[in-house]
Parts: C-alpha cells; structure tokens; sequence
C-alpha cells in the first residue's frame, strides 16, 4: 500500500538517507532495523510528515504521497506511534482519543457527545483489550496501557497503516505479550504496521518482511524467515571505517581515579561497578534509552543516587552536590549542548569562563581579575583551536556547532579536571572539528585525565577508548578490553543476542 | 524510591488539601467564636466570596493553559470607572454593564494579541497591562472616588428566590464554566494545552485561538467581578480591584489548579479556594483581629497554596518518572 522509491534526504551536508527504496503491503508487518544513526527515524519521519525528503516519491495506494504535516499522514490513514508517547496526562482515555475532533451532540451546540464518545471508546477499548472505563485518565495507566491507547487512538483515526517505534522499552514481558496479541489481531484484520526495534527477537517473531538499513541504506530487504539473529546482526554492523584518529600517545596508568561501586538507582540504572584509571579513555556504549546519560547524571551529582558508591580519588563523593563534585575535579559536557551545555545568549568568554569564575578573582573583596580572565580565555582558545574569526564577547549561539562543543570543552578544560564525563561529544558536529574533539581527549588523557567517553558510535568508541562498557537495561552487560575490540560484540551486548553479555 | 501506593495516597490528601483546609478554618473559627457559624454570617460569606470567586473562574481558565494574568485587577478598576461615568452621564443600566463587560473581553483580548502573536510571556505583557489599567483608570476618575447612584445598590441587595443576586450570578459563571471545561471540545482543549502545548499542535489542535480565548474569557470574568464588588460597595476608589489578581490566583490555586498547567477545575477547585480565602477573612472580622495582620495572614495563604502546588507537582513528576528497566524484564 505504501511505497518509498529513491527516497535521499541529508541534514547539515550529511546523507542521511541515499537511495531509499521499500514497500509495505496491505496486511504486512516490516521490521526495520539498524544501528542508531543509521536513517530509520528519519524515513519514518518523513512517512508520517514531520521531515520533507530531498529527493525520491512515497506512493501510497499508487497515488504519489507527499504529507506536509502528521495531520496529512494521519488524513491519509497513516499513524505514528513514537517512542516518546503523546497522550494528554489530565485527560481521560475517550477525551485522548478524540481531542482532535470530538463528537458532538447536535451541530449547533457547543457540547461534546459524551455518550457517542464514551460507546466509541469502550469499542475501541474493546479491540485493543484494555479493560478500563473510558473517562479513566491517563495518569492512573501503566507505560503499557498507554501504549495500547496510542494503538486505540491510531484505531480511531481509522489508520490502515501504523508506525510502532520502540514500543516495548518500557513494556514489562507481560505488557509485550499482550501487545503482541492485539498487533497479531490487528494485522489479521488487514492493517499493515511498520515495527521499529531494536529487540530483534522481537522483529523476529512479530514481522513478516525485515528491512535492514545501515549508513542510510537498504543493505537487505527479505522476507523474515530467511534471517537469523546472527545474520541481522552482521548486516547492521561493518560501517566502513571514514573517520581518522588521533595516534595514542601513552598507555593509561593503573591508579584508579574514579571507583564506582555497586551504584543504583531503582527504574534507571542498577549495579552499575567500574574503576575508571587515569589517563584512562574508558567508552561507555549502548542503545539510546540503556542509561548512559542517566549514569553520567548520577556520577556528576545532578540525579539522586540510592545505593552504592561513588569515590574521586579515594573519597566518597556521593552525597556531594554537582557543584563541589566539580570542586574536587568532576567535568561533564552534556548530551544536549545546547539547552545544556551552554547559555547562547552569553559571549564566548563568559561561557569558557563560567566554572572558573571563583577562582578568577582580584581579591577577597571578590572582584573578578579581568586581564587574568581575558589572558584565561586567550589561552584556552587557542588550546581548542577555537576559530579566529570569533570575538571574544560575540554570543556563542552564533558559532556553528563544532566550535559551540569546542567552548564548552574549553569551559572545563579550564578546571583541568581529574575526570571527565563526555556524553555523545561530537554530536552534529563536521569532521574537522570532530578531530579536534578527538585530540583533546587524547591530550587530556595524556595529562592524566581519566575520560568516560558515552557514544552511540561504535567506530568512535573503537577508535578512541582503551576499555569498553556495553550498557542495557539499566545495568552493564560486557566490558570489552583492547584485544578484544569487536564491532558485533559490543552490538550483541547492547542488543542482548549471542551469549556473550 | 517511594513505593507507588505511598505516592498515591500523598496524591489523594493533596487533592483534598483545600477540603481539609476547610474543615480545619471552620473548625477553628467555630469553636472561637459562635457568631461564626450562624446561617447568616455564612450567607454573608457567600456574597462575599462571589466577586473575588468570578475572578478566580476567570483566572483558572488561564492558569490551565499554564498562564497567568495579572491584569484582571486593573480591569475590574477600568470596567467600574467607565461604567461609574457612564451611570453619573444618566445612562441606561443595561447598557452600561454590556460596556463594562464589553471593556473586559477588550482588555483581555488586548493580552491575548501580545501573548499568543508576538509570543510576548504572560507574565510580562498583564504586568504591562495591569500598569496601563490602574493608570487609565486612575484617570477616568481624576484619581477621586466616585460614588455611584442606587441602581448597583440594588443589584446587590436584590434577591431571587431567597438567593442574593451577587451569589446567583457567581453560581451562574461557575456553571457555565465547568460546562465549558467539562463538556465542550473547547474545555478539553484547554486542558490539553496546558499539558503539553507542542503535543496539542501535533493533534491539530488550534492552540493559537484556545489561549487567545482563555484571556478574553479572563477579562469577561474580570468585568463581571467588577460589577459584582461595585453592587456590594457602589463606589469606585483609586483602590478599586487592587492586588486583586493576587486572591484570584491564590484561590484558583488553593482549589488544586496548577501554576504549571493542565490541572485543576473550576467546580468544585476554584470555588472551594475562593470561599476557603473568604471564610478565612471573614472570621478573623469577625473575631476583631487586628486588620494590619490580614496582609501576613494572607500571605500565609498565597504560600500554603503555592506551596501545595509545588509539592502536587513533585509528587506527580516522580509518579510519571520515565523506566529503564522494569522489575519483571530478565536480567
């Protein structure tokens, strides 16, 4: 019923997608599958209308298809269930399902039909399995009933094609049965469903045709019982090899800097033990939604911890607050540097020097020393190869991505920290400053620098780090030393296949 | 972690915090004083809790979509000075509440075009128009108090069916607005957009003209109010409608409305606060206490509810807090 053909869309001079071509048939179940990165939200994207794509068609029922928004995908009968689900909270299960067109009770009338409302609902309700009265809200429902009124609500708009991503993460093992029953249902009545996941047993069992995308390619396209978990496995995985790294220049030592011990915290991350060395580049890999930042949070002190501990240099840490965490020599550069790592409205100075400011001061009286703060930020500029283009005072939203994480790695390159937490450092950024970002990592970890590297690139963790940790779930799965650097034992790790985690 | 059933319990006390209130403030008063609990100094209460009560209405509608106005004072003072003039000008009763109610829709349309097409923040633009108000209004009056004819008396001190006017007419607003929260697309709009706007947009909801509506309906509520305190006191003072945005918002959220949208009703929430803040004023009359202690007394009030507020939210975040894992997926 749908069809993408030559689909190419890129972001920022990036291909993200080249030459996309696949189609699902009425009544068909497609898995799509492959690493992060690798194009899968983005097709997604633009099937349900949130993203245009630069050049190929989707036909949908051999009509060209080209929605400017989810409103059009949704009138086309095309749902969009995402990860993040959209559900009003305050709101009952009826009042969700029909917020964007409530039936009336005569037209010239203001008020809703609650009776037709309510009889819809508990019909629809009745289709997905969900035994609950139809004014229940939102709030009193577990992350799996929600899902199944997303389902419920996709029914409503009468979609003959939905798109599930993710939808078992925050399922538990019976909330996954039982939405693999109603999908089962589903299809049998003649809809076809597009299955995003990165539980590939899943796929597995619940798909009739798997697609397999990597670097934005259609690498296979095969009905899914010609695939098995290995198979998948090594298709998702042997990206070539396109970025260039820095040389090691030490070995790192084996004082432990940072000792992380048996840290929990229930719902997110548990058991979670290491010993970060210094000069050690240790990279902590795993699916979005394992807990990688979730940890980093809870090692700098920003989320609360329930168990476990925590030692900088021998001592306790995990009761301090983020502020004499960083004191004591604690740096993280954040996931998002934007709503995180920076205030864009602030001068390049005035970020580089945020942290150090205390220490910047002319005297007890606290004034601040300004010719030290503008030799400080002279210096740290030229340590990161800031561009020379920029003034000092100019607002750092003005910078293009790659010198913004630059100003943020040289706000904390100025504390010269004892550890370093690096979620997803070189996000949206161009290769050139790319490199710049891998050779200061280098260049701390030379100075004894004990760095956690958090990426979802594999080649970057192979390239960069001298140990690696496999996240899932909230806990460790495998730590992976030099010698046994491997590509599918990392995604094996983070996906749970293969007996090795 | 808090266990879910500990938390759904503190949940269910807090939704009832304003009831409890209650029943404590009657209580205490009560046993303090016997005049206190007769029918008719409750009645009283009534009437006087309607004005500040169709403020809050008003109000809550606003706060629902996680906004706030704090012009609807200066709006009461506009509305009264122009219909003060007006009625000493010898004009016709009827109409001059249809212009008063009239400037109320315009002021708080007036909000509406700066927050919804410029993207100006509440908060900013009905301080901006709270000063424009009391300024304009001040002038309409020459800064005197003017003291109006007997036909607003007599609104006030009419009754129907045994039911004072003023108190008719704030059960009128609050029926007509928990229909319109409750049972049009409209009201379940409203919530929508108080809890997340960016998903409202994404189910095609117009959210550009749900909050326009909401502070037009503020200023409507707002002029109501003010010819509602004008029938019980019919003189407009420089101090008309002063800080009385302040009450409505502590009302509105006294009732379980929250300052961060999406949560709240008007009946029985915004009612219950409104008449909670009153029965409070009106026994500390009744029981002589010095009236320079109302200020504290009632900036106690504004901080247990903001304060319930702050607590509801917290409580609920950690409710709604996103799982990594489960208890049940295998190790």
């Amino acid at each position: 019923m749908i069809e993408f053909a030559h689909i190419e869309k890129s972001f920022f001079g990036v291909n993200v997608l080249k030459d996309v071509s696949l189609a699902v048939k009425p009544g068909q179940t497609v898995g799509l599958v492959g690493e992060n990165g690798a194009g899968k939200s983005t097709l997604m994207n633009i099937l349900g209308g949130n993203v245009r794509a630069d050049a190929g068609e989707m036909r949908l029922d051999g009509q060209p298809y080209a929605p400017d928004s989810p409103r059009d995908a949704e009138r086309a009968g095309i749902a969009f269930i995402h990860q993040e689900l959209n559900l009003f909270s305050t709101l009952s299960i009826a009042e969700n399902l029909f917020i964007g067109g409530f039936p009336r009770s005569r037209s010239w009338l203001p008020f809703i039909n609650r009776r037709q409302m309510l009889q819809r609902t508990r019909s629809l309700l009745a289709e997905v399995n969900l035994p609950h009265a139809p004014d229940t809200l939102i709030e009193r429902l577990s992350a799996g009933e929600r899902q199944l009124v997303e389902i419920a609500k996709a029914l409503a708009l009468d979609a003959r094609l939905i798109i599930l991503d993710e939808p078992t993460t925050s399922l538990t093992a019976r909330e996954t049965e039982r939405l693999f029953a109603i999908l089962a249902r589903l299809r049998a009545r003649g809809l076809s469903l597009i299955y995003i996941s990165h539980s590939l047993d899943h796929v597995l069992r619940l798909c009739d045709q798997i697609v397999v995308l990597r670097d934005g390619a259609v690498v296979a396209n095969e009905p899914a019982v010609r695939f098995a978990m290995d198979r998948l496995v090594s298709l998702m995985v042997g990206r070539e090899i396109t970025q260039l790294f820095p040389p090691r220049a030490a070995r790192p030592t084996k004082e432990v800097v940072l000792d992380v011990r048996d840290v929990a915290q229930p719902g997110i991350v548990r058991g979670i033990a290491f010993q970060l060395c210094r000069g050690e580049v240790l990279g902590l890999s795993g699916l979005m939604g394992a807990g990688r930042s979730e940890l980093a949070r809870i090692l700098f002190g920003l989320d609360p911890c329930a168990a476990g501990d925590i030692r900088l240099e021998g001592e306790s840490i995990r009761h301090l607050p983020a502020s004499e965490r960083i004191e004591r020599g604690l740096a993280f550069l954040t996931e998002d540097r934007r709503a995180e790592g920076l205030c864009p409205e602030a001068s390049i100075a005035d970020n580089v020097t945020l942290v150090a400011l205390p220490r910047l001061l002319r005297s007890w009286l606290g004034w601040l020393d300004r010719p030290r703060v503008a030799a400080e930020v002279r210096r740290m500029r030229e340590a990161v190869k800031l561009t020379p283009t920029a003034r000092d005072g100019q607002p750092v939203k003005t910078l293009s991505g790659g010198n913004q994480q630059k100003v943020v790695l040289a706000k904390w390159l100025l504390q010269e920290p004892k550890v370093f937490l690096l979620d997803e450092p070189t996000r949206g950024i161009d290769v050139g400053a790319r490199y710049e970002v891998y050779r200061l990592i280098r260049q701390l970890a030379a100075r004894g620098t004990g760095v956690l590297l958090i990426s979802s690139e594999v080649e970057e963790l192979l390239g960069m780090c001298d140990r690696i940790l496999v996240m899932r779930g909230g806990a460790i799965r495998d730590t992976i030393e030099p010698h046994e650097f491997d590509r599918e034992r990392i995604l094996r790790a983070a996906l749970h296949h293969g007996g090795l985690a | 972690m808090t266990s879910p059933i500990a938390s759904h319990l503190g949940l269910r006390v807090l939704h009832q915090a304003s009831l409890l209130l209650f029943a404590v403030v009657l209580v205490v008063f009560g046993m303090l004083s016997p005049a206190f609990l007769q029918t008719s100094n409750m009645v009283n209460i009534l009437i006087q809790t309607s004005s500040t009560g169709i403020l809050a209405v008003g109000m809550t509608f606003v706060l629902l979509t996680a906004g706030v106005d704090l012009s609807v004072g200066a709006i009461m003072f506009v509305a009264a000075a122009v219909g003060g003039k007006l009625i000493l000008g010898g004009w016709a009763f009827g109409g001059v509440l249809a212009i008063m109610l009239g400037i109320g829709v315009l002021f708080g349309a007036l909000n509406a075009l700066f927050i919804t097409r410029l993207a100006i923040m509440a908060f900013v633009v009905t301080l901006a128009t709270r000063y424009f108000g009391r300024g304009l209004g001040l002038r309409i009056t020459e800064t005197r108090a003017m003291n109006l004819p007997e036909s607003f008396y007599e609104l006030g001190a009419a009754r129907l069916l045994g039911v004072p006017v003023p108190v008719l007419i704030f059960a009128g607003v609050v029926l007509l607005a928990h229909l319109a929260l409750t049972r049009t697309p409209f009201g379940r709009q409203v919530y929508a957009v108080g809890t997340d706007v960016e998903a409202a947009r994404k189910a095609g909801i117009n959210t550009g003209a749900v909050r326009f509506s909401v502070y037009a309906i503020c200023g409507l509520c707002a002029a109501a109010a003010g010819i509602v305190a004008l029938s019980q006191a019919p003189a407009v003072s420089p101090s008309f409608g002063n800080n009385r945005e302040f009450m409505a918002i502590a009302a509105a959220v006294l009732g379980g409305t929250s300052l961060f949208g999406g949560r709240g009703a008007v009946f029985p929430g915004t009612v219950l606060g409104a008449v909670l803040i009153q029965t409070i004023e009106n026994g500390l009359n009744v029981l002589n206490v010095n009236p320079y202690l109302y200020p504290l007394i009632t900036s106690g009030v504004i901080f247990v509810a903001v304060l319930l507020d702050a607590i509801r939210s917290r409580v609920l975040a950690q409710a709604n807090r996103r799982r990594i894992y489960t208890v049940a997926q295998p190790d």
